[in-house]
């Protein structure tokens, strides 16, 4: 019953798919998080809270950056999985980033992702493990659940994009609009990380 | 002759299937049409190609400053809410793909992918319209004027948007029609044409900020709206008798316009260099 979604992301290796899985009212966040500061490598993923992220194109961009880094050989933090989410911050502060986008032990809502960089790691194999590990109700990973758990203020905060210019009201379906406005504003802080 | 080959595509495109369809070239840059994340997701490439003459610090230097230049400006002005393809991914140094390109430390170039826009650029949509006006010469007055408005009002909402830039601190550097587009705005309400005559309802768009900058000085806002006016005098003979419309529109987005117009008029008469060097 894991609603594990495996992705082939453009121009990236086919034989790298993404695994993609997301999780409502978690209730194991401490335990996820200690395999993580302990180094447990059954549990090499990047564990996002997913109120940090406002759509699909959104986290996918900073998994396609992190590949990318990966595979020029470029990473900044210990694996490609903690370049994830050290790939969906601004900034250049590793900690800083795994306090503002990493699971926390107050998370509720959790995102996974897992990168299949060697063969063993398959879409079974992660949905098994993770169906085993995560102990929370799987849902569906589109822009609809995850209009339902974003925190667009605390996203904003951590992009600086509080004062984002509002756009002139010409279209009359302006609430998505501004969701597609401020998603632009994250793609480019994304992209543009480290560029000094 | 041998046909042209493009130069290799750098890290990670070099997997992409299908590949990136080859659109346009300068002399820095190609320019793709692939996808994003998605096979669905049109996208724009941007490459600037390492250039194997330079030596290969200064080479790496100038291609990571010149995209990355790029890459702010677009960046600001999307964060501004000003109409130009917003920045999907980039990257200024990616591996070289060949052996003495790593062994020489150079780079495979660098590129940027951006949103892909829809639509015609403004000088083709005015190409066809002064061709239609030329074929239909004996219109009444009142289409003339009709068709005489729809310009207007593109040109106004070309000075909005070039306005909005400035407003935001950004000079495009190369301003001409070719760098503006106009993106058909509802899903549907497609380039309709009636006969050769092109619609201009939609959205205009700045694109190529290959040559942008910041700049808080009137002068180079002033060379802007100069190099525009030029590019409608030389390609758009039928059209430049509205240009005023263009920096009416100007006036109406840009609060600083005042300034920068006055200084327009002292360009114009010396062009656009000011120090008499290069």
């Amino acid at each position: 019953m894991s609603a594990l979604e495996t992705i082939n992301l453009s121009h990236l290796p086919a034989s790298w798919p993404v695994h993609v899985a997301l999780y409502k009212d978690v209730k194991n966040a401490p335990f996820l998080r200690q395999q993580l500061i302990s180094g447990n490598s059954d549990f090499e993923y990047a564990l996002i809270d997913a109120s940090m992220i406002l759509t699909r194109t959104h986290v996918l961009s900073a998994v396609f950056r992190a590949i990318n880094d990966y595979t020029n050989a470029r990473l900044k933090s210990r694996n490609i999985h903690s370049e994830i989410v050290f790939s969906l911050s601004p900034a250049n502060n590793i900690a800083d980033s795994f306090r503002k986008f990493g699971i926390t032990d107050s998370t509720k809502d959790l995102l996974v992702v897992k990168v299949s960089v060697t063969p063993e790691i398959t879409h079974e194999s992660v949905a098994t493990h993770l169906g085993a590990s995560i102990e929370g109700s799987a849902v569906p990973f589109n822009d609809e659940t995850l209009v339902a758990t974003s925190d667009v203020a605390k996203i904003k905060k951590a992009y600086k994009l509080g004062g984002l210019a509002p756009t002139p009201a010409k279209t009359n379906d302006t609430k998505n609009h501004e969701r597609q406005r401020l998603e632009t504003a994250l793609l480019g802080a994304i992209a543009l990380r480290g560029a000094l | 002759m041998t046909e042209y080959k493009p130069p290799p595509l750098p890290s990670p495109f070099t997997h992409t299937t299908p590949p990136p369809t080859l659109l346009t070239q300068g002399a820095e840059a190609h320019l793709y049409k692939t996808t994003y994340l998605t096979p669905t997701t049109p996208a724009a490439l941007k490459i600037r190609p390492s250039k194997p003459y330079r030596h290969p610090i200064l080479d790496r230097r100038l291609t990571r400053q010149r995209i990355l230049q790029e890459a702010r400006c677009l960046s600001k002005l999307v964060r501004e809410g000003v109409s130009v393809p917003a920045i999907l991914a980039l990257d200024w140094e990616p591996q070289g793909q060949e052996e003495k390109d790593a062994l020489e430390g150079r780079a495979g170039g660098a590129w940027l992918l951006m949103e892909w826009v829809e639509g015609l650029v403004v000088r083709v949509v005015l190409e066809r319209w002064e061709g239609w006006m030329k074929r239909n010469t004996q219109m009444g007055e009142e289409q003339r004027k009709g068709e005489e408005s729809r310009v207007r009002y593109l040109l106004r909402r070309i000075g909005h948007v070039v306005g909005g830039l400035h407003k935001a601190g950004v000079v495009h550097g190369d301003l001409t029609t070719s760098n503006l587009m106009l993106r058909p705005t509802a899903a549907g309400s497609s380039v309709e044409e009636d006969g050769g005559n092109p619609s201009m309802e939609g959205e205009v768009v700045l694109i190529d900020f290959g040559l942008a900058g910041h700049s808080n000085q009137d002068e180079d806002r002033a060379v802007d709206l100069y190099v525009l006016e030029r590019a409608f005098g030389s390609t758009h003979p039928r059209t430049e008798p509205f240009f005023d419309e263009l920096l009416q529109g100007y006036h109406e987005a840009y609060r600083g316009a005042v300034s920068t117009l006055k200084r327009l008029e002292e360009v114009r008469m010396r062009g656009r260099k000011r120090s008499m060097i290069g």
